[in-house]
C-alpha cells in the first residue's frame, strides 16, 4: 500500500467515528521500490495531498528523511521537490503492518500490501 | 497504443481460480475492457494522469488497462480476498506498480476516501445472483467518489431505470455504446456454450 493511498483513506466506515483520518500506522514490513517518475501527475495530486499526514506516515514507516518539511509556492516547477514527493507518496510501500483507527483504535491489517 | 495491441495485452491477464457464484464473478472480456479503457483514453482523455478507481476490480482487468494508457494512479477496490490475490499476481505478471488494491466492500468504499478520485471505471455485478439492486449500489457509490465521471457497463434492459437513477443522482449520463457480452460458461448451472447478452457501456459525467 503506498503512502499516497494511505492519504486518502479514513476509518468512517466504522459506526460512531466522526473523522477517522488520518489512520496511523504500525509497520512491519516496508519495501522501496521504483516507479516511473510522471512528473505531470505528481504535480496534480499534490494539491490532494494532506502533506502533515504525509510527513507522519513516512516517519511511522521510517522514512521521514526523505521527505521534504513542507510544499513549496512554486512546486510545479521544481522538479527535485516533485521528485522526492514521487519517492514518498508512490515508492515506499507498507507491505505487512496495521492501520489504526484515531478514534476507535481498532486494527485494519495490512497484509501482502493490501489493507483489509 | 492502440486498441489491437491493448486488447491482445489484456487476454494475458489470468481470470479468477474459482470463480464465486454468490459475488457473480465473471472477468470483463479482454475485447470488451479494451473498448472500454481505449475509447475513456482517446475520445474523453480520462486515462492519462488521472487517478482512477476501479470499483469491485476482480482479477485486474480493467486497472491493466487503465496503467497500460498512462493513468496516474490507480486503486483497485474489491470485497474479495482471492481475487485480490489473482489480481496482485497479474500486476505483477506485468510488471505494474502503480496499482494499489484494498480489500473492502462496496459500502465501505463509500466512506473510505476523504478525497474524490477523477475517474471510477467499473463492471459490476448485474445483480442476477440474488443481488438485486446492486449495480446501482455501485453505481451509487461510484458517482460519490469520481468528480470528473464514472464508466460502467448495465445491462441495456434496465438503461431506462439506470439513467434515470443517474439524473436524480446528479450525474449526466450518456450511453456511449451497446456491446454484447458474451459470456462463457462459468459455472456448472450453465448449460449453454456462451451466451450473448446486451449491454450498454455509460459514460457518467459528474462535474
Amino acid at each position: 500500500m503506498k503512502l499516497l493511498t494511505h492519504n486518502m483513506l479514513t476509518s468512517k466506515a466504522i459506526k460512531q467515528v466522526n473523522t477517522g483520518y488520518p489512520l496511523l500506522i504500525e509497520a512491519r514490513d516496508v519495501k522501496v521500490s521504483e516507479v516511473e517518475f510522471n512528473p505531470e501527475f505528481i504535480a496534480k495530486i499534490i494539491p490532494k495531498v494532506d502533506w502533515d499526514c504525509l510527513r507522519r506516515a513516512a516517519e511511522q514507516l521510517g522514512h521521514l528523511d526523505k521527505i521534504p518539511a513542507s510544499v513549496p509556492d512554486t512546486y510545479e516547477n521544481q522538479q527535485e521537490f516533485l521528485k522526492q514527493a514521487h519517492h514518498v507518496l508512490l515508492e515506499i510501500e507498507l507491505i505487512n503492518g496495521d492501520l489504526v483507527c484515531p478514534e476507535s483504535n481498532r486494527k485494519f491489517p495490512v497484509t501482502d500490501g493490501i489493507p483489509n | 497504443m492502440k486498441l489491437k495491441e491493448l486488447e491482445s495485452h489484456l487476454q494475458e491477464v489470468e481470470g479468477f481460480e474459482e470463480p464465486k457464484i454468490l459475488l457473480e464473478q465473471y472477468p470483463t472480456r479482454p475485447h470488451i475492457a479494451a473498448c472500454m479503457i481505449h475509447t475513456i483514453a482517446s475520445s474523453f482523455d480520462d486515462i492519462e494522469n488521472r487517478s482512477i478507481l476501479d470499483l469491485g476490480c476482480g482479477c485486474g482487468m480493467l486497472s491493466i488497462g487503465c496503467v497500460m494508457l498512462g493513468a496516474g494512479s490507480v486503486v483497485g477496490v474489491d470485497i474479495d480476498p482471492d481475487a485480490l490475490d489473482t489480481c496482485q499476481q497479474n500486476l505483477e505478471d506485468f510488471e505494474m506498480d502503480n496499482v494499489d488494491l484494498i480489500n473492502a466492500s462496496v459500502e465501505e468504499a463509500g466512506l473510505l476516501f476523504r478525497n474524490k478520485f477523477d475517474v471510477v471505471v467499473m463492471n459490476p455485478p448485474f445483480g442476477t445472483k440474488h443481488n438485486k439492486g446492486l449495480d446501482m449500489k455501485f453505481l451509487e457509490t461510484a458517482l460519490k467518489l469520481a468528480s470528473r465521471s464514472v464508466y460502467s457497463l448495465h445491462k441495456t434492459s434496465t438503461r431506462d431505470h439506470v439513467l434515470k437513477k443517474a439524473q436524480s443522482w446528479g450525474a449526466k449520463p450518456q450511453v456511449v455504446a451497446e456491446l454484447r457480452y458474451d459470456l462463457p460458461a462459468t459455472y456448472k448451472h450453465h448449460t449453454k456454450a456462451s451466451v450473448d447478452i446486451n449491454v450498454d457501456f455509460i459514460r457518467f459525467a459528474v462535474s
